[in-house]
């Protein structure tokens, strides 16, 4: 195709993209699809709206979906090319009909498109074509555009004048009430957006009771996002207010007989306390959220477990003593790992809340009980979030339980626990501090270098560098170098590689004197070991330290090297040596 | 009281008289849509065959008896072999349920034993090219992927104005012409329509066991599937997880003692499922009260006197198929010998037990060795739940009303097909057990044909109108009120 392609043949590949935009190959059709633009620049406005527009919606509408999500996409951007603003009503009639596609993410990315086209046209197309789209959606046959129609009210709203409104807000309440769950979900998801356009008034008067019979609807999946809407509400309301008309939802949804729901409410709890103000939460919230907590079901106590942290955060510290502690001493021992890997996850963040005395009072059983767990994931989590308790505590009084716990980890049989370890070393190391370091952990980091998986080994590589950033380098050259460099006659050459990989990475921190002194003779050495893919990494490796090293070495100590890595019988061991020859 | 409904043979489909007609056509599973202006049958050989009602006066009027038509056929499953497990998995459908519908287009969800597929039956339009400037060009056949009768050179009509021309022509002229003034962007007109059907989701590999039953909630975006130990709840729109509700597989599998045969949702509270059991229950599961379901919220089982024990009464109390009535009231099961009825508020026993074929009792034990004690017949009810629909064996079928407490036991036989119009009732054998002295007692079990069995039936769900599938076809009966 690309050999028709001359200079003179300038809209060529235009007349192709349209051809394509009927291929029997989907690539080929996406491909055009997603060129709509330049199509459309090429053929100009006025074709573009008489032609091109027309073609499309007769021949790409019964396409497969991964052509119509991109078709639904791309119709939003042609605005400009169409003639701009006041000719864009004609990209209305394919969208509407992308509207009512089977296919969720086609409606979704068409509904985008309508919004983007309903902010920009002018008022009259506004009044003249969109809004009737908007009617005719809604009272479409079939749900699926009824859907579609519910995501449009938010950005209606405003443009229309005060009798549209009114009728707009009379069809949303139908969409409320719609005979399909599908249609009430869309209805409910939108209802939030939709309420903060709305003057107050209307919204006391009209959304409140749609907001009411939504959230007390038979089907779970529109109750539970009905909980939203009680925060998106409630921060549009004043306090009397939301205790009359939001605050009795609130409870309902926090002890309704779905777990699903009550899950959405444990979700959205900070949402829920942040919109009803610190008064209601404290007077109120509380109790439903201590509820939660002890949720039969473990996925609400997971989810509420997760917000203790936030919750908390907006209560007394009397008050957190006594009401969410005994929850949280509950929840320690929780039949369910992963409630406790939640608690565990923010447990540490109530330590600033609490303040050292608390903390070492309340809290601190509950961390080390929590360090003992069974499931790596609470341990882990626990060690992640260390730094919040050490500013409060101190390192030593954690010290002594948790040396036994991370020791544990590290040598835990699944290498993904043993690697989320080794992430925190380098903070645990700025912690403890290099004496303790030294004592505790030091030989462990080395262990970590010979483990049986890469992925831990390339960690530990990259954990020694880390520890050299925190260290320093005289501590480095002291107590790791040595260590490292004795693996390179390790009879198993995967050993051996980890040396140079060690060298490579820590030699972007040890500085030149160190390279030169222990590195560069140690690399003369493994030149002539026996293994060529030694070798060869032997030369990756100079390619890494010539740019940090001083260029009278380079040339007298490393090329030689190389010269001689380069004349060697494995072709690899070649390519690699010629390329570090040119750094020389 | 009400009269009897007066049941005439309406209509038959497939089996074309041989009556050991080719295996792959025993038919497997039959369901209306929810207009009940389609019907849905499955086959052994993974196909499914849609036949659309007509609404056609003149045809009415004539029989005054509806009447489906063919109206399309597409392979759901085709035979697959799992080579992790070493096992070869029938393209046989089990199941297949009508989704609600939301557009022109027909979805319904079909299975075989693993995998669970949704697909889409619409009438496809196929297009043509129809420019006014090129109206001598080649026909440009617009339909997309489908078809592949397209012409090679598929640029042609593109770059011309007018006149015949060829495609060397156009190669020709390509050069001087691509100008884009001269360019005519096609214009399309819809030739004619063919239905069509696609597969839209594949859900698999997310049953261990096989698949006996999929039903469909009624919050229109999730279903489950069930197979002999677990259930599965699925969103439509996802296939890549879906979430166990319920799990009866014990850790170990020589614990084993039942297994789940059949389960379905409540026709309107979301959270509400049943399942039955081999052992003869029918537990109720809550949705809202717990991500698994395993703590049931209701069982529904009758207490059995120890006494009339025997080797058998654990095989027959097994339920082969179980349903709500619409308004989700009441339970209908089916197992071996019984049809019973079950108040959704009382648990300890049925409202009703209807004896299917009590004149089996005393065959049990020829029936276990010829291994018809393990058939699974299907069962269903009305609109408004006052007549229960059953099968059993020598192509009877038992229709029973619950007001009159009549039962009307058909014979289902293809006789009926070829002498319609005038022998059309007198072919059937009308039982009423009240008002003839022919009894269903009457019926003499050695003169019974066991090969010949109504396992699934159907009913049309506004009308009374039935589908019934013995061996390879479907007998479609309706009734009239008697005057």
């Amino acid at each position: 195709m690309a050999s028709i392609n001359t200079e003179s043949d300038d809209y060529h590949p235009i007349v192709i993209l349209i051809d394509e935009l009927k291929n029997e190959d989907i690539q080929l059709r996406l491909n055009s699809i997603k060129k709509l633009q330049s199509i459309a620049k090429a053929l100009g406005p006025e074709r573009t709206r008489t032609e091109l527009i027309p073609y499309l919606q007769d021949s790409v509408l019964e396409d497969e979906d991964e052509v119509l999500v991109v078709l639904s996409e791309e119709l939003g951007n042609l605005i400009e090319f169409v003639g701009g603003a006041e000719h864009a009503v004609c990209l209305l009639p394919p969208l509407q009909i992308l509207a009512g596609a089977e296919e969720l993410v086609v409606r979704e990315k068409a509904v985008e498109s309508l919004c983007k086209i309903a902010k920009e046209i002018p008022t009259s197309s506004f009044e003249e074509s969109f809004l009737p789209l908007l009617f005719s959606l809604s009272k479409a046959d079939w749900f699926t555009s009824r859907t579609s129609a519910c995501g449009l009210f938010t950005v209606s709203y405003p443009r229309a004048n005060a009798e549209m409104k009114k009728s707009l807000r009379k069809t949303f309440g139908g969409l409320c009430h719609d005979d399909t769950p599908m249609v009430k979900r869309a209805a409910a998801t939108n209802l939030g957006s939709f309420a903060k356009q709305i003057e107050k008034e209307s919204v006391k008067s009209e959304i409140l009771p749609l907001f009411q019979s939504l959230s007390t609807d038979e089907q779970d999946s529109v109750r539970l996002l009905g909980v939203e809407n009680c925060a998106l509400l409630g921060s549009m309301l004043t306090n009397e207010e939301n205790i009359q008309f939001i605050l009795p939802t609130i409870k309902a949804s926090s002890l309704d007989k779905s777990w699903r729901v009550r899950y959405m409410v444990a979700r959205l709890l900070k949402e829920l306390c942040e919109s009803m103000g610190t008064e209601i939460t404290k007077t109120e919230l509380i109790g439903a959220f201590v509820k939660l907590l002890k949720d039969t079901e473990a996925e609400v106590r997971t989810e509420a477990s997760l917000r203790i942290a936030d919750v908390c955060s907006l209560l007394t510290k009397e008050m957190n003593i006594k009401t969410i502690l005994p929850c949280v001493k509950d929840l320690v021992s929780d039949s369910s790992q992963h409630v406790r890997a939640a608690l565990a996850q923010v447990i540490m963040s109530l330590a600033p809340i609490y303040g050292k005395e608390d903390t070492l009072t309340h809290l601190l059983e509950l961390f080390l009980h929590l360090l003992k767990d069974d499931f790596p994931d609470v341990r882990l989590n626990i060690i992640s979030k260390l730094d919040q308790v050490s500013k409060v505590i101190g390192i030593e009084m954690l010290s002594q339980s948790l040396l036994p716990a991370i020791v544990e980890l590290a040598e835990d049989h699944q290498w993904r626990v043993r690697l989320a370890i080794i992430d925190y070393i380098p903070l645990l190391a700025s912690q403890l501090g290099v004496e303790f370091f030294d004592e505790k952990l030091g030989n462990l980091c080395m262990t970590w270098l010979g483990d049986p998986v890469f992925s831990i080994r390339e960690a530990a590589t990259n954990n020694l560098k880390k520890l050299t950033e925190v260290f320093g380098v005289d501590w480095a050259k002291n107590n790791i170098i040595p260590k490292v460099l004795s693996l390179h006659s390790h009879p198993n050459y995967l050993y051996r590689m980890t040396t140079l990989f060690s060298i490579s990475t820590l030699s972007t921190v040890v500085g030149g004197d160190v390279i030169s002194s222990s590195m560069v003779p140690l690399l003369a050495k493994m030149v002539s070991d026996k293994v060529p893919n030694i070798r060869f990494n032997v030369a990756k490796t100079f390619q890494t330290i010539i740019p940090l090293l001083d260029s009278t070495i380079v040339q007298s100590r490393v090329k030689p090297l190389l010269v001689k890595l380069h004349e060697d019988t494995d072709k690899d061991v070649k390519f690699y040596a010629s390329q570090a020859l040119q750094l020389c | 009281m009400t009269e009897p409904l007066d049941w005439r043979f309406s209509q038959t489909f497939g089996g074309k008289g041989n009556e050991d007609a080719s295996d792959a056509n025993v038919v497997p599973a039959i369901e209306f849509d929810q207009t009940g202006d389609f019907i849905a049958v499955g086959d052994k050989g993974g196909k499914v065959l849609l036949l659309k009602r007509t609404h056609d006066k003149q045809s009415s009027k004539k029989s005054k008896l509806p009447e489906y038509r063919f109206y399309s056929e597409f392979q759901s499953h085709e035979p697959e072999f799992d080579y992790l497990k070493s096992l070869e998995i029938e393209e046989k459908i089990n199941k297949i349920k009508w989704c609600p519908k939301q557009n022109d287009a027909q979805f319904l969800l079909t299975t075989n034993d693993k995998t669970i597929k949704l697909w889409k039956v619409y009438e496809k339009k196929i297009k043509q090219v129809s420019t006014s400037a090129t109206t001598t060009g080649p026909s440009y056949n617009g339909s997309l992927a489908s078809n592949n009768t397209r012409s090679p050179s598929h640029t042609t009509y593109i770059y011309n104005s007018s006149g015949a021309h060829n495609m060397n022509n156009n190669m020709n002229n390509s050069n001087n012409n691509n100008n884009l003034n001269n360019f005519k962007i096609p214009k399309l007109t819809t030739r004619e329509t063919v239905v069509t059907a696609t597969p839209r989701k594949i859900f698999q590999n997310a049953h261990a066991y096989h698949i006996n039953s999929i039903s469909l909630n009624s919050d229109g975006e999730t279903y489950i599937s069930s197979d002999d130990l677990r259930i599965h709840l699925w969103n439509l729109n996802i296939n890549t997880e879906c979430f166990n509700v319920v799990d009866i597989k014990p850790t170990n599998m020589e614990d084993l003692t039942e297994v789940i045969t059949s389960a379905e949702f409540h026709p309107t509270s979301c959270n509400i499922f049943m399942y039955s059991s081999s052992k003869g229950t029918i537990k109720l599961g809550d949705l809202r009260s717990s991500a698994l379901c395993d703590n049931h919220a209701k069982v529904f089982e009758e207490y059995e006197d120890p006494s009339n024990k025997s080797f058998f009464s654990e095989i027959i109390s097994s339920i082969s198929d179980i349903k709500f009535s619409r308004d989700g009231r009441y339970i209908l099961s089916r197992d071996f010998l019984t049809l019973k009825l079950w108040d959704i508020n009382m648990e300890n026993k049925p409202v009703k037990t209807i004896q299917i074929h009590d004149y089996l009792k005393p065959k049990l034990c020829d029936l276990y060795e010829n291994d018809c004690i393990f058939d699974k017949f299907e069962c269903t009810l009305n609109h408004d739940g006052t007549q229960m629909l059953t099968g059993s064996y020598h192509n009877y079928l038992h229709i029973y009303d619950r007001n009159s407490k009549q039962d009307v036991c058909l014979e289902a036989s293809k006789q009926a097909t070829k002498s319609k119009t005038k022998t059309l009732t007198t072919k059937m054998k009308l039982r009423s057990s009240k008002k003839e002295p022919k009894k269903p007692e009457d019926i003499h079990p050695d003169a019974i044909e066991y090969t010949k069995k109504t396992l699934h039936c159907a009913w049309h769900p506004k009308d009374n109108l039935i589908a019934v599938g013995a061996a390879n076809t479907v007998y479609l009966y309706a009734a009239t009120e008697n005057k």
